[in-house]
């Protein structure tokens, strides 16, 4: 069982915008129960490769397999059925404006999941609680929350129907430090006790130092893979600079501190 | 699942997936567990092979209520992840607050929004007041100072409230004149007055209707537009951004457009007006079977210059009235994209609404001066 099927296989990736080439046949494979996270310059692609993961662009060329199946060749059904089994934290949450913190985490289970309210009910107050948010919370407005707090209650309906993969867009950018430190351990925690498949895009060093199991970083419109360590003897220029810079030097050192 | 029940021994092996599809049924089987009073209690999760937050959730109840009636629950077999799920629930059961606001009384609700829109609307209709101040004072100091008038801005506004309304304005009027020399023609056979379709058309598209509808079609193309434009401004920080560099917003956004309106608007009127007495001339000629030179001497007669001004003369004023409730509503735009629609929509009703308060407002004063 340690070399199982990866639960999402990207081979031979294209991603084009206009005569610019963004992903050249890259490849990727994320392994159940990981965390996976995507970094790379600015515009090297990592959030379209992240909206080409969840079915939002079309690939140009290649294949995105997810639980084993071509995302692309099933009919638009098809697609919606996996709508159930991945969960996607946007970069500002992309709460339902309209609806209260209940109503947005509410919306999945009406839409996949045949329950009784009550039973409904009482897993939305489960979820509330399991991202670190009052019951409080539950009744009020996405306008009316803070920054931290809109995006626990992203992910608290992200993770709604206890999907197998949760995707993270910069899950701690407009974060305060503190604020962001505490969303790490919040991701790592459910991460352990839901057994998720993580696949994060970030440009935080200390969340990559403190809960990625592998990084991929996009450098020359393909990926190159491999853990904090090996990375940091990778050759790249741009991987050097990265990970040798001040910043990434004082992450990789707490790194090593919290490890030891 | 397998329950077992002997003297004070209950036993409970739960197999299989526990997930959210389970969740249901898994409910259901479990409530039909009663053990006798202060047994001892024993589950086996050893044979689960997935649990999620649904499962762990019922679970979870289901053991808090065995912890009511058992001496011991003991729990078996359950993996170091399953275990942290679980207690992970306990904290909701201590507190349950509501997840929706209370409700109201519907009465008391209809009566608190009826004062509430009331207020709102009389408080918006003082700051609209005091915006038209504002942009008053701006517009005396700009006069002062001509060189500050932005002349590029002025022109790109009017090309694109006039020049490029000018083909649906058009068409639109003359259609109208269309429809209007038509009824017309229709109703005063009856009388054998058909001559008179003219005159109604003349009146009612050079007094009314051309510069009303076209009022009409700008606000809700224009007015719009700008409402638009300065509240995505104001969403993306940039009005304040020109404020730090010492540029007054009222004087580089709504001054220009403001201008550029009462430019275009007038001229706009005046093309409406062409059209829709062509559309009207086209029909006349074909329902009354006259020629062009019958239509244009029953027109003359019909018609004085006066007719054409009172129409035109309320042009400038309308285009005060879309322009001022398009830039207000921009700048009043705060916080997220969600207002900029929905101050948008705001800035249409209230300029149209205000379009034909005024239009009446000139019909008495017409009426009243003998015009």
């Amino acid at each position: 069982m340690a070399e199982a099927k990866p639960i999402i296989c990207v081979r031979g990736l294209v991603t084009r915008f206009g005569t610019q080439t963004v992903h050249d046949h890259l490849d990727l494979d994320v392994r159940r129960g990981e965390i996976l996270a995507l970094v790379g310059g600015s515009g090297t692609g990592k959030s379209v490769l992240l909206r080409t993961m969840i079915g939002l662009k079309r690939p140009d060329g290649g294949r995105v397999e997810i639980f084993g199946r071509d995302l692309w060749s099933g009919d638009a059904h098809d697609r919606r059925a996996i709508g159930a089994r991945w969960g996607v934290l946007f970069q500002n949450g992309a709460l339902f404006s309209s609806l209260t913190v209940a109503q947005n985490i509410r919306v999945p289970f009406k839409e996949h999941a045949k329950l009784p309210p009550k039973l409904v009910g009482d897993l939305i107050r489960v979820k509330i609680s399991m991202v670190g948010l009052t019951q409080e919370a539950g009744a009020k407005y996405p306008s009316e929350l803070s920054g931290g707090m809109r995006k626990r209650a992203a992910l608290a309906r992200a993770l709604a129907l206890d999907p197998e993969i949760l995707f993270l867009d910069e899950p701690t950018a407009g974060l305060d430090p503190i604020a962001a430190a505490a969303f790490d351990s919040l991701i790592r925690d459910l991460q352990r006790s839901l057994n998720l498949t993580v696949v994060l895009v970030t440009h935080d060093l200390d969340t990559l130092a403190a809960i990625a199991d592998r990084i991929a970083v996009l450098v020359d419109r393909r990926i190159i893979l491999g853990t904090m360590d090996s990375l940091l003897a990778e050759q790249d220029p741009w991987i050097r600079e990265y990970f040798h810079g001040p910043r990434g030097r004082a992450a990789v050192l707490a790194h090593r501190a919290a490890q030891a | 699942m397998d329950v077992a029940v002997r003297d004070d021994m209950l036993d409970v092996r739960l197999a299989g997936r526990c997930t959210i599809d389970q969740a249901e049924s898994l409910a259901a089987r479990l409530g039909g567990v009663h053990p006798a009073r202060s047994s001892v209690a024993r589950i086996d999760l050893s044979a689960v092979t997935a649990l999620d937050t649904a499962g762990a959730w019922v679970l979870f109840r289901f053991i808090h209520r065995l912890e009511g009636i058992c001496a011991r629950v003991d729990l078996a077999g359950e993996a170091p992840a399953q275990a942290a799920l679980l207690q992970r629930m306990r904290p909701v059961l201590n507190e349950r607050k509501p997840l929706a606001r209370p409700a109201i009384w519907p009465i008391r609700a209809m009566v608190e929004r009826v004062g509430r829109a009331v207020f709102t609307f009389l408080d918006s209709a003082r700051s609209l007041i005091s915006f038209f101040g504002l942009v008053t004072t701006v517009v005396v100091r700009t006069l002062t100072r001509p060189d500050r008038v932005r002349f590029i801005s002025l022109l790109s506004h009017v090309e694109r409230i006039g020049l490029d309304a000018m083909p649906i304005v058009g068409l639109l009027s003359f259609l109208i004149g269309v429809v209007l020399a038509f009824q017309g023609a229709d109703q005063l056979r009856a009388y054998g007055a058909e001559i008179f379709t003219i005159n109604l058309l003349g009146v009612s598209v050079l007094r009314e209707l051309g510069v009303l509808l076209t009022a009409i079609m700008v606000a809700g193309r224009s007015g719009s537009a700008f409402t638009a434009e300065i509240g995505t401004m104001k969403v993306n920080e940039e009005v304040d951004a020109l404020m730090t560099l010492g540029l007054d917003p009222v004087e580089v956004l709504v001054l220009p457009r403001l201008a550029a309106m009462m430019i275009a608007l007038p001229l706009l009127v005046f093309f409406a007006d062409m059209m829709a007495l062509l559309g009207g001339a086209a029909m006349s000629i074909l329902v009354l079977e006259i020629s062009l030179e019958q239509f244009i001497v029953q027109f003359r007669e019909a018609i004085t210059d006066r007719m054409f001004w009172v129409g035109i003369a309320k042009a400038p004023v309308f285009a005060i009235l879309i322009a001022m409730v398009g830039c207000y509503e921009g700048l009043r735009v705060e916080g997220s994209a969600e207002s900029v629609g929905r101050l948008t929509t705001k800035a249409v009703v209230e300029s149209i609404f205000l379009v034909i308060v005024a239009d009446a407002a000139f019909s008495v004063f017409f009426s009243y001066i003998g015009v």
